[in-house]
């Protein structure tokens, strides 16, 4: 990743160097990044509200106009917006010199004081303090990254304060990806005026996961691995240099799911995705055990006994299933004991919880091996929200892919899991493509 | 994984009746003779197997002694109904809850003490080992699950015409069976019982399960349990089948507000199964849950299965398993699956007789020592119920799932039955004209046809045996057996795969000789052949006088003339009944004037005018006239050109058809007035072969092997195909890689009216295939 921090002052419009707006294999209804106001672009994304709205506002206009080679105003924020949670990245100037701090506006301070000095916001928000990533050179700019996320179905909240803290006489652009940005464009513009430049999620992933990974050779390794995940004494969590990490099976699991196959830096595809993923784990489990969160669900699975609840090898076969080279331990039935009136009786909302997980799980995992498979890859990286603090899927997917592949398949993780949407929509505003 | 074993009785027993009493004559036939058991226990249902051997009346002709020159016999031949021991596999599906009342009835019944083991397969086996063991006095021997399975998908893939389908929900005929490719290997059979295993079949004896899920049937059943308080497995399709998914999945216009265009992913799809239920705090109904838990499995199942294909580049997908079963909801959902994750590149395959894989595997490794694969086997019209109903809610009468007995018959054939090698190409053969499945018009009129030509083939059948007792309570029952197919076939004319022309004949055939009626037309036939016999020198002469082109018109107009003769169109078995006098010449005036409706003969005029074929195989339909004076001298021509002529006719009968038997005698009394056919006979260059049918149609991919072998070595160059039913009804868009002709007059005004003629119009094509020019 090419990190230019380059600043040019005088904002004089080249047009020869004009960097069209290059969203891979998407670029339909997308205004281009800081260059989309001209009618001609206007037009092309005819219809949208947002579009129109952007042309008839002349100073915002020249403002975007004098700022393509420039870096770009503070704040500096990359959204994600994800089906069940919004994923936003702050970056936290450190050194602004007095000069600057004369000339902030009281908004911008008020903002940054909000996000850095708290790590809830509301009942809702979090900040990942430990995922902080500090002294870190942006754009020229040296300050920490913030990773802080809430509910999606909060945004609203959000919104209100983004409208209270007076957020669009920033006049900043808020790149924004995941389908969020979409569908709550036009609540964006008329609750708190705010314009969102919308950028395809994928291409945010592809582009965060291999920046974060970039800046991280200093400190503790972003990415990991677990070394003898079929020995469950000796499995121990090692970094892994990713250092030349193509090609790279890339399983984001969020709600649900997108496996996409990564060639290079700007080429990748989506293989294929699964509806299957985080947010049918939360939603079985709150309608199995009258759970409410994604904590909750996961500590009671953490208690329970998946084998109550399915039907192994096993427990048709009385062992091993020779003849197939299926042993007795694994899940020929998920849930299966449960067509059992007086099994469904015995379980625990712990043994639930716990069978969703490994059902949910596993499948990821056997998808995921047979798309290694069909695409002749054999380094697979998983991330999205789905594992954070889930050491026990982790676990499972790394034992998975190392048992049914016999060893030729690794699984490995990155600590930023679920913010690499976000990071990318942010290096999007600084650095548009 | 292949199971559903272990399921809990509860969800079964609260319906069980045990004292149901079995209707005999209509379950477990053939018991005194049954050997070789086979019992598939699935997690609900049984399935029995046996092999048995049924005493049928068969019509046999024999020539008499004409040396003895009995001047008394004024019989052309012998007509002699004899008994004929056939074998017939039997199989039967009920409910777990009748496994007691079932075995015990085949106690009472079973004669043949031959049998000591029973071959056991399916998950429940176990369970009912004591009870088998105990009720049967038999030695009950494990199969592996899988391989029964396997086997008994290869034996239906290879005997049954029409055994695979693809289904179509909303389309005008849900079930689009596929025409049966010779060479079924390899596939992919996917198994959702409680698992799913997923398994790549190569050959007769090489399979692997290359993959599985955890997530099937059982999950379906265990989890919507859970979710609904549902208890039953149907219940839960039935729930599924009402629900709206969208109020408990997260859609892609759930997180978007509309598509994701740039990766084609439609608003309407699934992001997120039970996404909602994550996020919003509501009571969700059961329907919708069921639903959300429906299409989440099978679209799981579909990627997998996808995923597989594709990895081992495999394109025919087999589905089965007791998810699948006749469940038109989840064949539904998996094709949806399949359709989207292949882009309509796979498409999913269902099985008519998908429950009875595991029995027939079973009885299959039982009967190793019989070679049952060394035969063909051909499904029993009469004795099967065909594929039950598909919606029940649209049909709930016919339908209680529940309780019902299920049957499949598979008679032995005789003779062993292969392609045609002359098929330009015999994957993509179709045999028969007009889809019926498909074609509600026709469907509508033939059935009608068939049902109002019932009273007379009850009446013929009645005439065909006045000296054997009963054969009027025979003619009633088979009325009534026919007339239910028949009604059956209008609420479901999928049972046995694409409704045709011909498979109403075979339906029509197969009952009549269910009820001993083997051969209702042997009397009318012997008659007819008699008075042909008569004027067949004469008609010979005759020809003999005209000039070399006059001669072959007369030759074709006979063949076409005599081709009016036939007692099974109804519009001139009217005429045949009120004036037997009806003649040769009177069938000429009413041939339609030329240009005929198809009328290639000038083509084929000018192709005799070349060099003389090597060999023309020769499909011939009616006794009497039609064989002697229309076919034996056009026959006779080509003969005197040099071509070798083999003819071939019917196995066993089949209306007014000439049968291979009475073609022989036949054969011989004409050699006896004619040195030319004399001649031909002793030298070799005339041949009678059998067809292996017993159908007044003709399925060229089901033939007699001897047939195939004598077309390949005499290097056949020409084949003739003749009638209504053999050229029209079936073979009339058939692509031979030779040249052929084939020859028919409509008897039939509605199928005139379909192909833009009128009665008695003239069907004369004579093709040349492309890029080859004779």
């Amino acid at each position: 990743m090419a990190l230019n921090g380059l600043q040019v002052d005088d904002g004089i419009v080249d047009e020869e160097d004009e960097t069209p707006s290059k969203l891979p294999r998407c670029n339909k209804e997308m205004p281009g990044p800081f260059g989309s106001d001209h009618q001609n672009e206007a037009a092309a994304a005819a219809g949208r509200a947002a579009s129109e709205r952007r042309t008839s506002n002349p100073s915002a206009r020249h403002r975007k106009d004098s700022v393509k080679k420039t870096r770009p105003p503070f704040p500096w924020f990359g959204m994600d917006i994800g089906g069940t949670l919004v994923k936003l990245v702050y970056f936290e100037p450190k050194d602004i010199t007095a000069e600057e701090e004369q000339e902030e506006v009281e908004n911008l301070k008020s903002i940054r004081r909000y996000l850095t000095s708290n790590t809830a916001y509301g009942t809702t928000g979090i900040r990942d303090v430990h995922l902080e990533l500090q002294d870190l050179t942006l754009c020229g700019r040296t300050g920490n990254l913030h990773f802080i996320r809430f509910p999606t179905h909060d945004l609203p909240a959000f919104l209100q304060m983004g409208r209270d803290k007076h957020f669009s006489s920033l006049h900043t652009a808020l790149c924004a990806t995941g389908g969020g940005a979409y569908k709550f464009e036009s609540d964006f513009l008329t609750m708190a005026d705010l314009e969102l430049h919308k950028l395809d999620e994928l291409d945010c992933l592809v582009r965060g996961v291999l920046y974060i990974d970039s800046v991280m050779s200093g400190g503790p390794l972003e990415c990991y691995y677990f070394e003898n995940p079929t020995d469950p004494d000796h499995c121990a969590q090692k970094p892994y240099p990713l250092e030349n990490p193509y090609p790279l099976l890339l399983v984001n699991i969020g709600s649900g799911v997108s496996i996409l196959a990564v060639y290079s830096e700007n080429n990748y595809k989506r293989v294929t995705g699964t509806s299957l993923g985080g947010g049918t784990f939360l939603g079985l489990c709150c309608l199995l055990t009258g759970c409410s969160t994604f904590e909750e669900a996961l500590e009671m699975a953490s208690q329970g006994e998946s084998t109550r609840v399915d039907k192994l090898v096993r427990d048709i076969y009385g062992g091993d299933y020779e003849r197939f080279g299926l042993p007795g331990w694994a899940v020929a039935s998920s849930f299966g004991n449960m067509m059992s009136k007086e099994k469904r009786e015995s379980v625990s909302k712990e043994d639930l919880a716990r069978a969703t997980l490994v059902t949910i799980t596993n499948n990821i995992g056997s998808i995921t091996r047979m798309c290694a498979l069909n695409e002749n890859i054999e380094r697979v990286v998983f991330v999205g929200n789905f594992l954070r603090v889930n050491t026990l899927s982790m676990k499972l997917l790394a034992y998975a892919m190392d048992y049914w592949s016999k060893g030729q398949l690794k699984a490995l993780f990155l600590r930023h899991e679920g913010y690499f949407g976000a990071v990318g929509a942010l290096l999007e505003l600084l650095h548009p493509s | 994984m292949a199971e559903c074993g272990g399921v809990d009785s509860n969800t079964t027993s609260h319906t069980m009746d045990k004292s149901i009493t079995l209707p005999p004559d209509e379950i477990f036939r053939n018991l005194e003779n049954a050997k070789r058991f086979a019992i598939d226990i699935g997690g609900s249902l049984t399935k029995l197997a046996y092999y048995s051997t049924v005493q049928h009346k068969v019509a046999k002709v024999r020539s008499f002694d004409h040396s003895a020159k009995e001047a008394a016999s004024d019989k052309l031949y012998e007509i002699a109904v004899q008994e004929e021991v056939t074998a017939r596999l039997h199989f039967i599906k009920f409910e777990n809850a009748y496994i007691e009342t079932c075995l015990d009835f085949i106690k009472d019944h079973l004669v043949n003490t031959e049998t000591k083991v029973i071959k056991a397969t399916g998950g429940g086996a176990h369970k009912f080992k004591e009870l088998i063991e105990k009720k049967l006095g038999l030695k009950v021997d494990k199969e592996d699950e899988m391989t029964c399975l396997i086997k008994g998908c290869n034996f239906v893939l290879k005997n049954i015409p029409h055994e695979a389908f693809v289904y179509a929900r909303h389309a005008d005929s849900e079930f689009r069976f596929q025409t049966t490719n010779p060479d079924i290997f390899p596939y992919l059979l996917v198994n959702i019982g409680s698992g799913v295993s997923i398994v790549k079949v190569q050959s007769e004896d090489k399979f692997e399960r290359i993959g599985g899920s955890s997530i099937g049937g059982g999950t379906f059943w265990g989890l919507g349990a859970l979710l609904t308080k549902t208890k039953r497995f149907d219940e839960l399709l039935q729930l599924a089948s009402k629900g709206q998914h969208s109020s408990v999945d997260m859609l892609v216009k759930d997180i978007y507000g509309g598509s994701y265009a740039c990766l084609g992913l439609t608003g309407d799809l699934i992001a997120s199964s039970f996404g909602k239920s994550a996020t919003a705090d509501k009571e969700f109904s059961k329907e919708d849950m069921a639903k959300s838990l429906l299409h989440m499995i099978s679209n799981d199942i579909g990627q997998l299965a996808c995923l597989y294909a594709k990895l081992h580049n495999l394109s025919r997908v087999y589905f089965g398993g007791f998810f699948i079963r006749g469940h038109p909801v989840t064949m539904h959902t998996i094709t949806y699956s399949i359709n989207f994750f292949t882009k309509g590149e796979v498409q999913a395959l269902f099985l008519r007789h998908e429950g009875y894989l595991g029995a027939i595997g079973a009885f299959l490794k039982g009967a190793e020592e019989d070679n049952p694969n060394q035969y063909s086997w051909g499904e029993n019209y009469a004795g099967s119920s065909g594929l039950m109903s598909v919606s029940p809610d649209m049909n709930p009468m016919q339908r209680a799932r529940s309780g019902t007995f299920d049957m499949l018959e598979m008679d032995r054939l005789e003779r062993q039955l292969v392609n045609l090698p002359l098929l330009q190409d015999p994957s993509s053969y179709i045999p028969d004209t007009v889809d019926l499945t498909e074609d509600a018009q026709a469907r509508e009129y033939w059935l009608y046809c068939f049902e109002e030509a019932l009273d007379g083939v009850v009446k013929r059948a009645v005439a065909s045996q006045p000296d054997i007792p009963g054969a009027a309570e025979r003619a009633e029952k088979f009325r009534q057996k026919y007339r239910h197919k028949l009604q059956t076939l209008r609420h479901q004319p999928f049972a046995y795969g694409s409704l045709t022309v011909r498979s109403l004949l075979d339906t029509r055939e197969h009952c009549l000789n269910e009820f001993n009626f083997p051969d209702p037309y042997s009397k009318i036939k012997e008659r007819e052949n008699d008075v042909a016999l008569k004027y067949y020198q004469k008609a010979v002469k005759s020809l003999e006088a005209l000039s070399w082109e006059d001669r072959q018109f007369a030759l074709v107009r006979g063949v076409l003339a005599g081709n009016v003769f036939d007692w099974g169109a109804k519009a001139v078995s009217e005429v045949l009944e009120s004036n037997p006098e009806f003649g040769f010449e009177e069938a000429k005036r009413r041939l339609e004037e030329r240009p005929w409706l198809v009328d290639s003969f000038d083509q084929w005029l000018e192709r005799l005018k070349g060099p003389p074929h090597r060999c023309a195989l020769f499909f011939v339909d009616n006794s009497g006239v039609d064989i002697i004076l229309g076919v034996m001298p056009f026959v006779r021509e080509l003969l005197s050109r040099g071509t070798e002529v083999v003819l071939a006719s019917n196995s066993a009968p089949a209306l007014n058809d000439v049968t291979n038997s009475e073609l022989q005698i036949l054969t011989e009394r004409i050699a006896a007035m004619d040195p030319v056919i004399e001649s031909a006979l002793r030298e070799d260059r005339l041949t009678l072969v059998q067809s292996g049918s017993s159908s007044p149609c003709l399925d060229l991919s089901r033939l007699d092997k001897v047939l195939a072998m004598v077309a390949r070595e005499r290097q056949a160059d020409l084949v003739i195909i003749e009638g209504m039913g053999r050229a029209i009804h079936t073979n009339y868009y058939a692509m031979l890689s030779c040249e052929s002709l084939k020859m028919a007059v409509i008897k039939n005004s509605w199928l005139a009216d379909r192909l833009g003629g009128k009665l008695f119009s003239v069907v004369f094509k004579y093709e040349v295939p492309v890029g080859k020019p004779h």
